[in-house]
């Protein structure tokens, strides 16, 4: 606040026309993929048609009725909301344990949680493959949901971790003093507490589940097969089928762009790690 | 019942040992304060009691009880911190609440026991507030509030009224001693404010680097100090340290003089000083008295009528029998 007070106009200007040139950068990807899903396939690849058609809806109705957008859209909360909440049921206790138990090997520990995040996925993908043919988890719900969840869990716990280290620690040591067990605790005072954190981490995980392409695409073929794997699979080189591409893909981004508009401010919180208050 | 005895206890973090072995029994009843200079480890013998930190070995007993391997929460004992710990997210009525809805008590018994809490602590009318509406010592008043109404066997205070103003403080230094009285349980109380320390206690235990350095009532403290760190320690203004020819002369290595022993006098007395700056408190006075030839400077506590001014030549009478003698280690002459 103090900053933007003290700045003169001609700054605001053009920290304004800045911020206006790069949210406009930003969003028109997305305002032409919505653009072109509702241009006939013919119709899309001609540059004399770029803001001049006769919109239809054939490509939506097409894909509900010959793709099955709904079963994918199932297959994508259902394994978006499970893996986020089995995230969130391991990553809190853990987190709570390393916020407010630390050791010596605390700090490690979360560097060496990030630090899977380094392995290159396609490393992992023939032993992921061959494992999960072998043991007959391949395309199936449980298996997506344990990849994303495993996935996004260092982020997860490290969010949590932020959050819970804001907690005055004599806050949780006043709870053990009253009489409560260790699930007491996290049931009765940490997470009414660290409420906010803890949508603001579900709502991030939940979107990068939601959004993950590379292990869904690949460990599934239908039963499983979530939206990023209906992008995949009307992608064609040649570009003769633009607009029902545009189509599926602003139909299976669509959801989450909603859900981050309306949670626009937790996301802000999230993504600042609770330097925001 | 509340008797509490550490049996050599120790307490290190990590390479440093911060509690060498230490002995201490507090009676039921007793109110004890823990006090000694910051960093001493006043807090962590009170977390040890707790359970809120791990002994390095030794034992903790409740009521002859081993404890030193129980969690907190299974102890019996309450706790009242300096920065207060209540829940922000919960009402007045639900902090106070809390410990006994962990205990499983029926709704009917929680109110009344609220009730009688809030009711001997001034807080009825702000039973629906948020810890967050209420000033500081409202908020101390619930943290008393939550440790009295699960019974415990006995109180653990962190420096309570550190984060109060001057006036506040000495109006809940009565409240808690008061409360002492009336219910007799057992309470441990830390400070560093000795004043807080002499009149709460029947048990003052002063410590210095994790070392007891002497236990006993506040006035067998204030009489007897066994070496020179209590006897600086305790009384204020501070005693009044003489080393050299005047002390060998009384066969000591270092005698102390309590400010309040030493009297102002028209004749010629055994010392002499040069008045320095005086702090007129009202009903006493104390002088700082320069070029005595004992020390750089000697305090003396006069009444507050005796009129002198800056740079005035005195004569000072210390009575003689009131004189404490230590050895050459600090250590009292009997
Ligand atoms: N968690 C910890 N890790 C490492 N050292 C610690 C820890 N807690 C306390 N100490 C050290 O132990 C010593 C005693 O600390 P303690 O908090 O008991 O002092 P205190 O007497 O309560 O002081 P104060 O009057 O300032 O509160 C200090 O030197 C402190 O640095
Ligand atoms: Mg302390």
């Amino acid at each position: 606040m103090a900053i933007v007070a003290q700045s003169s106009k001609a700054g605001r200007i053009s920290r304004a026309t800045l911020a206006w040139i790069v949210g406009l950068l930003f969003f028109f990807p997305i305002f032409w993929m919505v653009l072109t899903s509702f241009k006939t396939d013919a119709d899309a690849v001609k540059p004399e048609f770029l803001f001049f058609f006769t919109p239809t809806l054939e490509n939506y109705l097409n894909m509900t009725e010959n793709y099955d957008y709904w079963r994918f859209a199932r297959n994508s909360v259902i394994t978006s909301v499970f893996a986020t909440i089995f995230a969130l049921a391991v990553g809190i206790p853990c987190a709570y344990a390393m916020a407010f138990n630390p050791s010596r090997a605390t700090k490690d520990v979360l560097m060496w949680m990030l630090s899977t995040k380094m392995l290159p996925a396609a490393a992992v993908l023939y032993p992921m493959t061959f494992l999960t043919k072998s043991v007959g988890l391949f395309d199936t719900h449980f298996m997506v949901i344990v990849v994303l969840m495993l996935i996004n869990l260092p982020i997860v716990i490290w969010m949590l971790f932020t959050y819970f280290k804001e907690i005055p620690k004599e806050i949780i040591e006043a709870g053990q003093m009253d009489g409560v067990n260790t699930w007491g605790e996290i049931r009765e005072i940490l997470i009414p507490l660290a409420w906010g954190g803890i949508a603001s981490t579900a709502l991030l995980c939940f979107i990068f589940c939601w959004n993950e392409a590379y292990w869904t695409v690949r460990l599934t073929t239908t039963d499983a097969a979530t939206l990023s794997k209906l992008i995949e699979g009307n992608r064609a080189p040649e570009g003769l089928f633009f607009g029902r591409l545009s189509a599926v893909s602003a139909a299976a981004v669509g959801p989450i762009v909603v859900l981050g508009w309306f949670c626009q401010k937790q996301l802000v919180q999230g993504l600042t790690f609770g330097a925001v208050k | 019942m509340g008797r509490i005895v550490l049996e050599k206890v120790t307490k290190s973090f990590g390479d440093t040992q911060v509690i060498p072995p230490l002995d201490l029994t507090i009676e039921d009843g007793e109110f004890a304060v823990f006090v000694g200079p910051s960093g001493c480890g006043k807090s962590t013998l009170l977390r040890l009691i707790a359970g809120l930190e791990h002994t390095t070995s030794g034992k903790v007993l409740i009521d002859g009880e081993d404890m030193t391997e129980i969690s907190p929460s299974k102890r019996g004992l309450s706790m009242v911190f300096q920065t207060y710990a209540l829940y922000p997210h919960m009402t007045v009525r639900k902090n106070i609440a809390f410990p006994m809805r962990m205990a499983g008590l029926s709704e009917e018994e929680q109110n009344k026991k609220i009730e009688a809490a809030a009711e001997s602590l001034n807080l009825t009318d702000y039973l629906d507030r948020k810890p967050g509406q209420l000033s500081g010592g409202q908020r101390q008043r619930v943290a008393i509030g939550r440790a009295i109404v699960r019974d415990p066997s006995a109180f653990l205070f962190d420096e309570p009224l550190s984060n109060l103003d001057a006036a506040l403080r000495v109006g809940m230094r009565l409240e808690i001693t008061e409360m002492h009285e009336r219910m007799k349980t057992t309470m441990i109380y830390v400070t560093h404010d000795q004043v807080e320390a002499m009149t709460m206690a029947n048990k003052i235990v002063v410590l210095q680097a994790g070392v007891i350095e002497q236990v006993g009532t506040p006035l067998e403290l204030y009489h007897k100090p066994c070496n020179l760190f209590v006897a600086g320690f305790i009384g204020s203004p501070k005693m009044n340290f003489i080393m050299g020819t005047e002390a060998a002369h009384m066969g000591a290595a270092t005698i102390g003089i309590r400010p309040e022993h030493i009297d102002v006098v028209e004749e010629a007395g055994v010392w002499q000083g040069r008045v320095g700056v005086a702090e007129h408190l009202g009903s006493d006075t104390f002088f700082h008295i320069h070029d005595t030839g004992l020390t750089e400077t000697l305090t003396v506590r006069a009444p507050g009528d005796v009129q002198l001014k800056h740079g005035d030549i005195i004569s000072l009478n210390p009575r003689t029998e009131l004189i404490h003698k230590f050895d050459d280690k600090g250590l009292r002459i009997a």
